[in-house]
């Protein structure tokens, strides 16, 4: 699942650039402001991610997050036109559009992404002698998933799909991360019930 | 010891090219550097080799973007590229607003202000380096009715379209890094350039021969603008795409255009009279390819292949 969360930053990320560059241009300050409002919403999300599983943490929010960052990706494809035209109207310089373009299309689900890595932390660690050593390996699983997204998309998704397939692709791809964790927990509860009633029966 | 590398591997460059292209024997004359400029997007390099001034992009990558001067015959063009931008004039001989995407040297923008010192000219460059390199290397200059912008040319053409701003000869020249960024070879954008364009309007699109994108780029104008003119040259491997809305004109239209043109041309070395029957409709690729689009432009993959 962390895998597949970085996965999806970074094929979101690379997209980023086609996605503002109609209206923004190539410039080097078009990637800089997508490079920075992805840190941002990053950031942000790894903050409210920790505060969040602080409090009653359980697979369910867990996969509210993959299911909440799908959902607000759709805009995205949906509304990019819709966004991005008032935005270059309003603003001349391509440097602040392109800024605030990367704000509306990609802060919220970017940062709902964020929140994913220390929530599932706190799902996995046991006990804290192995915190740290838990931390380490989803941190490396996601940014692996994050390499991968990243060489996939640049490398051979752009020249096999449009980018609005793409993006369906990883819209998809969060979607059934959040079914499956879901399944997963419903599953796993009722065979935990099962296992309790046979061990009162006994 | 980059720095170093950069200065020789310019030299072998410039060499290499004056052997090619020019009457000054290749070695006799060393190129010197003049000037170096980091920018945003490139490092920029003028060398001189006897009288001729060159503005080398990436010299350590070896990419061919580069544009000459002579010094002491300012005038003369001295690359097939920007000789053949003048084609267009065939088609519309008398523009009096006029687009350049990419200065570059300045070349082709400061030959339109002296062919046609009446003519509104705007200039869209996207590294203000380049700018302060043409001015001060290049013996480009702003002047009332030439103003350089630098922006990017899709959202400049795209704003310009919808104030309906018209021009009545556009050049493409945009190229950064390999090639024509992507955002500029998309279907998506030569729709905004049609917005800015009247019905005898001329577009002329600098673009090169080589690679798969050629047939995907052929593709993309034909589906944006029906025929065009597809204007090659023995001697380069640019290819130089010429169109307008309005049907093309005959051949024989051209011709008297060339004839009456040859003149004023001379002096810039610009062969227009053998230009006529370099203007061919003919396609030469393969259709079958996917056009480019805005959701669709892996450029610089495609260019690899």
């Amino acid at each position: 699942m962390a895998f597949a969360s970085g996965f999806c930053i970074m094929t979101v990320e690379m997209l980023g650039a086609r996605i503002l560059s109609p209206y923004f241009g190539g410039s080097l300050s078009v990637w800089g402001s997508i490079i920075t409002i992805f840190m941002l919403a990053l950031a942000l999300g790894y903050l409210w991610g920790g505060k969040l599983s602080a409090r009653k943490p359980s697979a369910i929010t867990f996969a509210g997050f993959f299911i909440g960052a799908a959902v607000f990706s759709i805009p995205i494809i949906v509304f990019s036109d819709a966004i991005m035209e008032p935005i270059f109207m309003a603003l001349e310089d391509p440097r602040y559009g392109s800024l605030f373009a990367a704000i509306f299309l990609f802060f919220i689900p970017t940062s709902i992404l964020g929140m994913i890595s220390p929530y599932a932390v706190r799902l996995m660690v046991q006990n804290e002698a192995h915190s740290g050593q838990m931390a380490g390996l989803l941190y490396f699983i996601s940014t692996l998933g994050s390499a991968a997204g990243t060489l996939g998309t640049s490398f051979y998704f752009v020249l096999w799909f449009e980018v609005n397939q793409i993006l369906w692709g990883a819209i998809f791809t969060l979607l059934l991360a959040g079914l499956v964790i879901l399944a997963a927990h419903y599953f796993g509860k009722d065979k935990r019930a099962a296992h309790a009633e046979a061990v009162n029966c006994a | 010891m980059p720095r170093q590398s950069i200065v020789r591997k310019s030299m072998l460059f410039v060499s290499a090219i004056s052997a090619l292209l020019s009457s000054v024997p290749a070695g006799v004359v060393a190129a010197e550097t003049i000037h170096e400029e980091r920018s945003k997007y490139r490092d920029i390099t003028v060398t001189e080799v006897g009288n001729r001034r060159c503005l080398l992009f990436n010299v350590h990558r070896g990419d061919r973007n580069q544009t000459c001067v002579l010094v002491n015959d300012k005038q003369r063009l001295v690359f097939d590229y920007t000789r053949m931008s003048f084609a267009g004039l065939l088609l519309n001989d008398r523009p009096e607003s006029i687009l350049v995407i990419g200065l570059g040297g300045g070349s082709i923008p400061l030959t339109f202000a002296d062919l046609f010192p009446d003519a509104r000219i705007d200039v869209v460059e996207i590294d203000e380096a380049v700018v302060s390199v043409a001015e001060e290397f290049f013996f480009f200059e702003e002047t009332e009715n030439m103003a350089v912008y630098v922006d990017d040319g899709r959202p400049f053409i795209k704003r310009a379209g919808i104030r309906r701003e018209k021009y009545d000869y556009i050049v493409l020249d945009a190229f950064s890094g390999d090639y024509i960024p992507e955002h500029m070879l998309t279907r998506e954008f030569l729709d905004e350039v049609r917005n800015i364009m009247r019905p005898e309007s001329v577009l002329v699109a600098n673009t090169f021969s080589t690679s798969r994108l050629y047939d995907h780029e052929s593709v993309t104008y034909q589906r944006a603008f029906g025929e065009f003119f597809n204007f090659k040259l023995p001697t380069t491997g640019n290819r130089i795409i010429i169109t307008q809305l309005e049907p093309l004109p005959p051949r024989a239209q051209l011709v008297e255009k060339a004839q009456s043109f040859a003149g004023r041309l001379e002096k810039y070395g610009v062969p227009i009279l053998e230009y006529p029957s370099r203007l061919s409709t003919r396609v030469d690729w393969d259709m079958s390819r996917r056009q480019l689009t805005d959701q669709y432009a892996p450029a610089n993959l495609l260019r690899g292949k």
